[in-house]
């Protein structure tokens, strides 16, 4: 019989082991599933994470490594402040949604005189979109008591009805002959957001991300505010008990995140992706949940499982291409490393031991 | 039947790191009222629960009526003829009485049949109690009867109690000693657990007490005097605490017209609280469990805010202010919960030294926490409140529940407050960490502090404290010097028994007086 025995205090090998055990594991189940989708499933795994890497067109996938893991990393490190409170954040998409429509309007509106104060101006206001859109939530639970999850997630879809609309009506290029869409802000030098180091698809977002990684770490560690994030998480009461009111912490957290998320948006949408669009939101959000607990809710944990999330995005989509594996089976994929990593998590907390149970 | 009722022999059972019963042999005669007595740890519950088949012994075995007996769960131990009612209640609040008690049976009778066995019962035995009342609206003494009730239904040879009076009032520990004698006059063997040796000397029979998991002794408490019993128990003899009689200055912690809404439905309301702490003094609050000590604490510590007037420090209103502010002012307090509450389980020490000594010990500046400094505060803690541990690095639930006590109850006291109010500051504690902490609790009054012990051990209230007061239902009641308070006095003063007439209590005093 196999049971579980709770470790006086969590172990650190295993903390670090963890997020390894479960990438072997998702390649072991996702080498099954190709194998069972009739793909060779060595040729599989490898073109995900070797290719990008090392392989032939590597000098290009590099480079992407960043641009896709830069937003993952400043949404990520926002939600995990709250995530270590017990404050569930999962509208970041939405967020990233109205941070990058709030700071194309404000770019926009200085079109096409334009101005050195364009972009930081856009930056502001992007991170400022994010920062409201996440108030809701948070006021809506500190005064009525709802729940931040369904409301965050909910304002997820009114962002993108709004992305749609602004895609379609009143950001829509004049000079785009009626196609969906905002001017390209990526190639109008006011609001560009430029790759800085060729080839490396380093940009402001990334330097954002980077900063962001480093500025977490303090917080959690160094500051009373970080203190007293964790201490909600871990025993609410004692917070209460030390002082910290829980109002404040969940406006604290909602509102990094969130501006943190919109940030992401504007570097997003003046960078990479250039314009708004109906398809701008591409999943950051969500999967920027996925990397926070990938990277154990630790800034420096994070940096390393955006990259690792940016490589199977990466990767997956060459195997997409290259070997005609479906998306939805990428997907399943990237689904099966947080699956994983929750269950081998157990591991930190408890021993296996293998023997008698000790009441009959 | 003239032979031993239960008889256990060479009882073993280790744990990882411990061994809670080595060798543990000792005999129950049939109708007899047997202590089993010792410390916390000592290893009495591991050795009950052996017995009810919720534990497996490494070694030994039972004799049962004259049968071997072997229980793999409680229902085969129920089915021998074993009962149990434990410290903790396992009762549904949202449930009436009636439907707790058909809960715990393996055949339950239809519920109306099922009532007037309770009614019954409850008559018979001296212990009244509505069948169709919700367990939520009942005191703890009234849902102990539920619990007894539910045992007596199954007509038992032999009931274990495990510490069954640390939840009643004076009143209801009489009416309880009188059904247990009325059980034992006729023929049920009781096994009463406890570390309180004046119930034990008026209620049993014969005593076998265990330290360390070993038989140390076994005696007739009738004939043996408490400090015998006590020595036998922790091992030495010790002391009470010293203290000194300095003078009572002027009132540091005032409280008036204190009243709060509990916050949950099942929890109790404050109302109408009001006291006043001198310099210098120890004010003890006593009464039953669930009574509004927690909101109490609460409510003094800045957890809960109420009107700014109503509580106030050296004159000044802090009522309004939160657990910070207080704390800045001179207000400490240790909440009765250490796990999750005082302290957060999975942080080390020096984090948990952070949680409450960051403002009076200046552990940050400018937001900023200064660890270096917050360790060495952990280290004082450890070192002068000698708490056993490798180090502050290690985490706060990694500690056993008396030496974490003693962290708490130091990381307060270090801090040097002005007023201070804890909540059971020795419950589930050791007795020779126990005195330390009631030690620097006087130490900290004789050094010009205001004190409030809030506690439901009566003899440590009347111990330490100079005044005694006792909450009942949220109300205090006004306090009162300590010194030459009666126990009768005092169990007026928490309520009397709950669901009970006076006439009832002297009804049981009389029967008492016949059957002797």
């Amino acid at each position: 019989m196999i049971r579980l025995e709770r470790r006086p205090s969590p172990s650190r090998a295993w903390t670090a082991a963890t997020p390894v055990l479960a990438v072997l594991l998702t390649m072991l189940a996702g080498g099954l599933m190709f194998a069972i989708l009739g793909k060779d499933p060595v040729l599989a795994i490898r073109t995900i994470f070797w290719d990008p890497l090392f392989g032939e067109f590597a000098w290009y996938f590099r480079g992407q490594l960043l641009v896709k893991g830069g937003p993952l990393i400043l949404i990520a490190v926002g939600l995990s402040l709250g995530f270590r409170a017990g404050i569930w954040n999962i509208g970041a998409e939405g967020q990233y949604i109205v941070g990058a429509i709030c700071g194309a309007a404000a770019g926009l509106a200085f079109y096409p005189t334009g101005g050195w104060f364009v972009f930081p101006l856009m930056v502001i206001v992007g991170g400022l979109g994010g920062w409201l859109w996440a108030m809701i939530p948070a006021l809506l639970r500190v005064r009525f008591q709802t729940n931040e999850i369904l409301v965050s997630l909910l304002l997820v879809y009114v962002a993108q009805n709004l992305l749609a609309r602004a895609a379609l009506g009143w950001l829509r290029n004049p000079e785009g002959a009626g196609f969906p869409g905002s001017r390209n802000l990526s190639q109008w030098s006011a609001s560009s957001n430029p790759e800085l180091i060729a080839g490396t698809g380093m940009h402001w977002g990334v330097v954002a991300a980077f900063l962001a990684v480093i500025a977490g770490y303090v917080l959690l560690n160094r500051h009373l505010t970080g203190y007293h994030i964790r201490l909600a998480g871990q025993a609410p009461r004692a917070a209460r008990f030390a002082g910290v009111s829980p109002g404040r912490l969940v406006i604290f957290c909602l509102g990094v995140s969130g501006a943190l998320a919109g940030l992401a948006g504007i570097f997003e949408v003046t960078g990479p992706a250039g314009q708004i669009s109906i398809d701008f939101a591409s999943g950051y959000g969500f999967t920027a949940i996925i990397v926070a607990f990938l990277g154990r809710l630790n800034p420096v944990g994070i940096l390393l499982a955006s990259l690792l999330m940016a490589l199977t995005y990466v990767g997956g989509d060459n195997a997409s291409t290259n070997l005609g594996i479906p998306a939805a089976a990428i997907q399943l994929f990237q689904g099966m490393l947080l699956f994983f990593l929750l269950s081998v998590d157990l591991l930190t907390n408890f021993r296996l031991r293998l023997g008698q149970r000790e009441i009959a | 039947m003239t032979g031993p009722l239960l008889k256990v022999e060479g009882l073993t059972k280790a744990y990882p790191g411990v061994v809670a019963n080595d060798g543990v042999s000792f005999e129950v005669r049939p109708g007899e009222v047997h202590a089993l007595l010792g410390e916390n740890g000592a290893g009495k519950s591991t050795l009950v629960k052996t017995i009810y088949g919720l534990v497996r012994p490494d070694a030994g075995r039972m004799t049962f009526a004259g049968a071997a007996y072997e229980p793999a769960e409680p229902s085969a131990a129920r089915q021998a003829g074993v009962a149990m009612v434990f410290q903790h209640f396992s009762l549904f609040e949202a449930l009436s009485v009636a439907e707790n008690v058909t809960l715990g049976m393996e055949n339950p009778p239809p519920m109306r049949t099922l009532s007037r066995r309770i009614a019954e019962v409850s008559e018979a035995y001296g212990l009244p109690l509505d069948p169709d009342r919700l367990v939520g609206e009942l005191s703890a003494g009234e849902r102990q009867r539920v619990e007894i009730i539910r045992c007596l239904l199954q007509d038992p040879k032999l009931l274990i109690m495990d510490e069954p009076t640390s939840v009643l009032t004076p009143q209801e520990v009489e009416i309880l000693f009188h059904t247990l004698r009325k059980l034992s006059a006729e023929g049920t063997a009781i096994l009463y657990i406890s570390h309180k040796l004046e119930e034990i000397r008026a209620l049993c029979d014969a005593a076998t007490i265990l330290r360390h998991g070993k038989v140390v002794g076994i005696c007739d408490p009738k004939a043996s005097s408490a400090r015998e019993m006590a020595e036998m128990m922790v091992g030495a003899s010790f002391m009470a605490p010293a203290r000194s009689e300095a003078a009572k200055g002027a009132p540091v912690l005032e409280v008036e017209a204190l009243s709060l809404a509990s916050a949950n439905p099942f929890g109790t309301s404050l109302k109408q609280i009001g006291f006043s702490v001198a310099a210098g003094e120890v004010l003890g609050i006593g009464g039953v469990a669930g009574n509004g000590q927690d909101e109490l604490l609460a409510a003094l510590s800045g957890e809960a805010r109420t009107a700014p007037g109503s509580v106030k420090l050296k004159g000044a209103p802090v009522g309004g202010l939160g657990p910070v502010e207080r704390r800045r002012l001179g207000i400490c307090a240790a909440p009765e919960e250490r796990l999750g509450h005082a302290a957060a389980p999975d942080m080390s020490l020096t984090e948990n030294a952070v949680l409450t000594g960051v403002v009076r010990e200046g552990l940050a500046s400018r937001g900023f926490v200064d660890w270096g400094k917050a360790r060495g505060f952990a280290r004082r803690v450890i070192a002068e409140f000698d708490v056993r541990t490798p180090g502050p690095e290690n985490a706060a639930r990694s500690l056993s529940g008396g030496n974490l006590q003693k962290f708490v109850i130091g990381r307060e006291v270090l801090q040097k407050p002005e007023a201070l109010i804890v909540n059971q500051p020795t419950w589930g504690v050791d007795a020779a960490a126990a005195a330390a902490i009631r030690q620097s609790l006087l130490n900290l009054a004789g050094g010009g502090a205001a004190v409030v012990v809030i506690s439901q051990d009566l003899d440590e209230l009347l111990e330490i404290s100079d005044r005694f007061a006792a909450l009942n239902e949220g109300r205090l009641s006004a306090p009162r010097q300590t010194y030459g308070l009666t126990m009768e006095e005092i169990g007026l003063m928490m309520g009397g028994a709950h669901g009970m007439h006076e006439a009832d209590v002297e009804a049981a005093h009389e029967a008492e007086a016949h059957a002797v």
